[in-house]
């Protein structure tokens, strides 16, 4: 995969570790400090170990990772707001965190007064917020609410003005956790559109989320972080995958994927390789020979005459992408016993990221599903830089509209 | 980390990174300003909003122990001070906004938790705002004072009054660099900004306040400089001084009683010069103990 060109490193954290002391009982009044003695009563936790992420000019990163992992941690190092215990942070340019919407709101503040007060806190000067307050307040959805103190706003609200208020800042750099999930589902498309436009004025973005289909649609980069330490870097899909693979939910290889369980049949594993019935071949590159294997067992049994066998390459999302059929009358035999069914393509097509494979065996009379099975991440193909399931090369042009 | 020497000077590079980070730090500095009279003004209107008077009572809790403590110290146990109520009020003011100014700073920290933890600015302005919020309530109670003593009688319109000036600016360092620093002790030991309280009410009580300043002149004799070692003493006499205009008074006895600290100049400019320095090396030391702990704060809260 053709890296992105890194310019110059907007985002530099070597080697930074980060140890938190647990105190058994809070060991911060006066009293007890003296009584136990410093070093009494404290564990170790380190949130981080020996982290090292770059991230170049123009990067959107999705930073994922199970809970405690230490993804907020390593956004807050980052941020500048937490030191770490160890290793070096570096950021250039003009840092807006999101760490939380509406932290340095005030209830009894109107809106209007509170913008001027969140925005002095993000960095932004008097006179920038007099010319941006329209726009903020449009942005916002509030309208003449924007008078009223915001303790009497509702949760939503509250939030799409902290949004509002932090998308004006006009950072180099924006840090968000957790927060792009905000608002009804208009508003958080806005959010999303805000986030977009981020993009293409080429600003760096890193944000930590849990939905993991945020990280495949706008990330350019997937980071995932567990227990303290970077377990992958790089393609978003990939990164999604091998979290679900962390979390366990990446469904147990042959899960089934739909509940038209007859029997008779089971579906044991699916393989892609560049060889036939060769290993499995975790990344493929567009034009790569493919060869599927499915290998399936008939179980002896009365009353089932298994037929055709069917892949379906699914992307994210579940989307189907292309199917694979064996022809009619030449699917697995009515015979116990167990069968490698092969399918070759020439050259993989122009794929981008990790794919689905969908397995079913069909009966040889109804034609009805016996048995589905679904191999997540089972076909990884690494082709373009551009988000989209197809990589399509095109010729542009740039020409004056007459 | 630096960017890679090789890498070429693209526009939006490294190169027009420097210079934008230049005229950033330029910028930044009235950026806190302006955070800084955010925070203040913010204090100010939480602290009123709602309440029909308003800033009435920013003057009310001053008035209330000025009544007080000049029925006490009029009837009760005499001070023998004529236009008591201004002497009063002139060094009632000045300590009122010194401790509180200490005491909302030492709190500042801890009580914006919610924001050190989750949004990175310069910590500084906390504190800062606490000892501002003080400041802004003294310059309202002032000329308050100022009207009062001028129906009373009380000239203070001569070159003495200009002693306001030094005695003010002071304050001023003194309540930054004490608010600054107990502001970041409060973050490790709790325990700070109460102990900070029940000391400034003993501190109250070292400061020519409610009694004559030439009490102390007649006690403690060659030792007198002792007692203004106490910077707060200097701040308090000298803004009586400035405003205040009896040096002595006759009591019944036909003895001539000393009111204020010192009739003359020379002692306040000596004074105010120990407590500048006293106080610029504390706001050193404030500065230093809160850079150093405030990389901390957010992982202590």
């Amino acid at each position: 995969m053709p890296q992105p060109v890194i310019s110059a490193p907007v985002i530099s954290a070597k080697g930074v570790s980060k140890r938190f002391l647990t105190h058994s009982s809070k060991a911060t009044q006066l009293k007890e400090r003296i009584v136990k003695g410093r070093g009494a009563g404290t564990e170790e936790f380190w949130a981080l170990r020996d982290v090292d992420v770059t991230v170049g000019d123009g990067e959107t990163v999705g930073l994922i990772g199970p809970n405690g992992a230490g993804k907020s941690t390593l956004l807050k190092v980052l941020a500048g707001i937490l030191r770490p215990t160890s290793g070096q942070v570096e950021v250039q340019g003009r840092i807006a965190s999101l760490l939380e919407l509406g932290a340095g709101f005030n209830g009894e503040l109107t809106g209007r007064e509170n913008v001027y007060l969140n925005a002095a806190l993000l960095g932004l000067s008097r006179k920038e917020v007099d010319r941006l307050l329209d726009s903020i307040i449009e942005f916002s959805e509030q309208g003449p609410r924007i008078d009223d103190p915001v303790k009497h706003y509702s949760s939503g609200e509250y939030v799409k003005l902290a949004f509002s208020i932090a998308v004006h800042v006009d950072p180099d750099v924006l840090l968000i956790d957790e927060v792009l999930a905000v608002g009804d589902e208009a508003f958080a498309r806005k959010c999303l559109g805000k986030i977009e436009q981020f993009q293409q004025a080429g600003k760096t973005i890193l944000f930590v989320t849990h939905s993991l289909d945020l990280v495949t649609t706008l990330c350019t980069r997937g980071i995932v972080v567990d227990h303290g330490r970077v377990q992958y870097d790089g393609d978003p899909a990939f990164a999604v995958g091998t979290l679900r693979k962390i979390l366990g939910t990446d469904r147990p290889v042959g899960q089934p994927l739909a509940p038209v369980e007859i029997g008779g049949v089971v579906v044991h594993s699916a393989v892609a390789s560049t060889t036939p019935g060769g290993p499995a071949s975790s990344r493929l590159r567009a034009g790569d020979p493919l060869h599927l294997r499915v290998t399936c067992e008939v179980l002896a049994s009365d009353e089932v005459y298994p037929g055709e066998v069917g892949v379906v390459v699914m992307g994210a999302g579940d989307i189907p992408v292309f199917a694979l059929r064996t022809p009619a009358g030449e699917g697995l035999p009515p015979v116990p016993g167990r069968y490698d069914v092969d399918f070759a393509i020439d050259a993989v097509p122009p794929l981008n990221g990790a794919f689905i494979l969908g397995v079913q065996v069909d009966h040889a009379e109804t034609h009805l599903p016996i048995t589905a099975r679904r191999f997540d991440d089972a076909i990884w193909v690494e082709t373009g830089v551009l988000p989209g399931l197809l990589d399509v090369p095109a010729l542009t042009t740039v020409t004056e509209a007459s | 980390m630096s960017a890679p020497a090789e890498s070429a000077p693209l526009p939006g590079g490294p190169h027009d990174r420097a210079a934008l980070a230049r005229s950033r730090a330029a910028a930044q500095s009235s950026i806190r300003w302006e955070l800084l009279s955010q925070l203040v003004r913010k204090d100010l209107k939480v602290k009123y909003q709602g309440s029909t008077l308003g800033f009435v009572w920013s003057l009310a809790n001053p008035l209330f122990m000025l009544g007080i403590y000049y029925v006490i110290f009029t009837y009760v146990f005499p001070a023998g001070v004529p236009n008591y109520h201004v002497y009063l009020m002139a060094g009632l003011l000045s300590f009122t906004a010194f401790s509180q100014g200490v005491i909302n700073a030492s709190v500042s920290v801890v009580g914006n938790a919610g924001l050190v933890k989750k949004v990175r600015f310069p910590l500084l302005v906390l504190p800062l705002s606490g000892v501002g919020f003080a400041m802004v309530q003294l310059a309202l109670q002032l000329p308050v004072l100022l009207v009062i003593a001028l129906i009373s009688g009380v000239n203070f319109l001569g070159p003495e009054f200009l002693l306001i000036i030094p005695a003010l600016a002071l304050l001023l360092v003194l309540t930054t660099a004490l608010g600054t620093l107990v502001s970041a002790l409060n973050v490790r030991f709790r325990d700070t900004s109460h102990f900070v309280e029940i000391f400034m009410l003993v501190w109250f009580w070292t400061n020519p306040i409610l009694y004559r300043a030439g009490i102390i002149k007649e006690q403690l004799g060659d030792y007198y400089w002792v007692y203004f070692l106490n910077p707060v003493a200097t701040i308090v006499s000298t803004v009586q001084r400035a405003i205040y205009d009896q040096p002595f008074t006759v009591n019944d006895q036909g003895e001539r009683l000393q009111v204020l600290a010192d009739p003359g100049y020379l002692f306040y400019f000596r004074n105010l010069a120990i407590g500048f320095v006293f106080s610029g090396l504390l706001l050193l030391l404030a500065r230093r103990t809160f850079n150093r702990l405030q990389a901390d704060f957010a992982e202590d809260l």
